[in-house]
């Protein structure tokens, strides 16, 4: 039953168009690595979105054509990417005061766990052995640039993703805006979290049952 | 006269000793100045602490320098990636040190270093393990963490085009750490696609003043990091 369930819900596209709706024309967005850069895909016609890559471009465009790749244009992920007309490269200081600085507006970034006071862990699972690396995560929730996540709702093995209290070590604390996932749209606010929106098909009790924190609903 | 330009790589990186701090520009492949690596493995300099984004990839590049045993500590923010396997091995075995820095937070620290400033403040990493230990202090309501300034003896940056003075401008998202490294270096040392003549170069569009850069060596066709890890190519060859 519950496997039939989980059918229903936004598809991975869909959770990406979702977060596209809700970035403003004229923003200027970082993207992470993975499921964020779907986004890119759905921003509505009629608004301009320009796009920052933290190892140093403002206006990055789509994937190149095969055999137009340049090792030396990439994105955060290493990728090949292009560069739009009136786009601009600089250094990493320069990158990052961008970030640090608040002059990014919104930055969409992937999750292991997000709790219910908005805390996000992204980084590490914490896992002995593994090989800690950071990148600029904890940068890019450092200010008050404003912080989507997009997630699948639970883990691949069912286990909730948003949960009272993050157990894997913190990118940064109370730092996420809103949480897009296939089932709900849930905006994180000082008296808790709140389901802005739900997926097809899909009920207030449903997203409670797969989320370990306290859900709210506006009235 | 003032000519920064020397004749190789070997002779670029003659200077370099053991023990010495290191910047090594790039962001994976991109800007990472892979002719003075390994001209630095040739060389032979060890117990290294290196200050660079990554580890390098495959056995080519940093990556050669780590699997020679030449680099005692890594500095960095993400030191595995898809094709990283020297660093995760040795660090396993607990072989090589890691000091783990948020990539905002090193490149404040080595721009830091470069402009005479030995510690900031910054909200990164506030409430996380990497703060742990580290002094933090309040602003304005908010928490912040004193991170320190990082200077090197050395540093080893790829650009696209230079002059005798040590001017320089980059190539796209090659420029990366390259401008704050030339900066935070006893001695800067630069391989560059390109020698063009004193004025050839806009001074609107110089990105790096040559007072940062002190060697210059022209490599026109640099080699590309990810085709000689797609051959399994190893240095030396």
């Amino acid at each position: 039953m519950v496997g039939k369930e989980e059918k229903k819900g936004w598809s991975v596209g869909q959770m990406a168009q979702k977060a596209a709706l809700d970035i403003p024309d004229g923003s200027y967005v970082n993207l992470g690595i993975g499921m964020p850069e779907l986004v890119a895909g759905y921003v509505p016609e009629g608004r301009e979105v320009i796009y920052h890559t933290e190892n140093g471009l403002l206006g990055m465009g789509p994937t190149p054509e095969e055999g137009q790749e340049d090792p030396e244009l990439i994105n955060a992920g290493k990728k090949y990417v292009t560069a739009i007309p009136g786009a601009c490269y600089f250094h990493h200081a320069d990158s990052f005061t961008m970030i640090r600085g608040n002059h990014i507006d919104i930055c969409v970034l992937g999750a292991y766990q997000v709790s219910g006071h908005g805390d996000l862990a992204n980084w590490s699972t914490g896992a002995p052995g593994a090989i800690p690396a950071v990148g600029g995560a904890m940068d890019l929730v450092a200010g008050d640039i404003r912080i989507f996540v997009i997630s699948r709702h639970t883990t691949k093995e069912g286990e909730p993703k948003i949960v009272q209290e993050c157990t894997y070590p913190l990118t940064g604390k109370n730092v996420v805006n809103t949480i897009y996932t296939d089932l709900a749209i849930i905006d994180v606010t000082d008296k808790g979290l709140f389901v802005r929106e739900l997926a097809p098909g899909i009920t207030f009790d449903d997203v409670q049952k797969r989320t370990d924190a306290k859900l709210n609903q506006y009235s | 006269m003032i000519n920064k330009i020397f004749a190789s790589p070997a002779e670029a990186v003659e200077d370099i000793f053991d023990g010495a701090v290191v910047m090594i520009s790039g962001f994976g492949e991109a800007g990472s100045p892979i002719e003075l690596i390994h001209a630095l493995i040739d060389q032979g300099a060890k117990d290294l602490t290196v200050i660079s984004n990554n580890t390098g990839s495959g056995h080519v590049g940093l990556a050669a320098l780590i699997a020679h045993r030449r680099v005692k500590k890594m500095i960095c923010s993400f030191p595995r990636t898809a094709n990283s396997k020297v660093f995760p091995e040795l660090y396993k075995n607990g072989e090589i040190e890691l000091e783990l820095v948020p990539q905002g937070t090193l490149a404040e620290r080595i721009r830091s270093g470069g402009a005479g400033i030995p510690a900031f403040y910054t909200p990164t990493s506030v409430g996380t393990p990497l703060a742990e230990g580290k002094e933090t202090r309040e602003f304005k309501g908010r928490s912040y963490v004193m991170q320190h300034a990082l200077e090197a003896d050395f540093s080893l940056v790829k650009c696209k085009a230079a002059d005798r003075y040590g001017n320089l401008v980059y190539n796209k998202t090659a420029r990366n750490f390259g401008p704050i490294m030339c900066t935070a270096a006893k001695t800067t040392i630069v391989q560059a696609k390109q020698i063009l003549e004193l004025g050839d170069i806009d001074p609107e569009t110089v990105v790096t003043p040559g007072i940062f850069v002190n060697i210059v060596v022209k490599v026109s066709k640099p080699a590309e990091e990810s085709k000689l890890v797609a051959e399994d190519r190893r240095y030396p060859w």
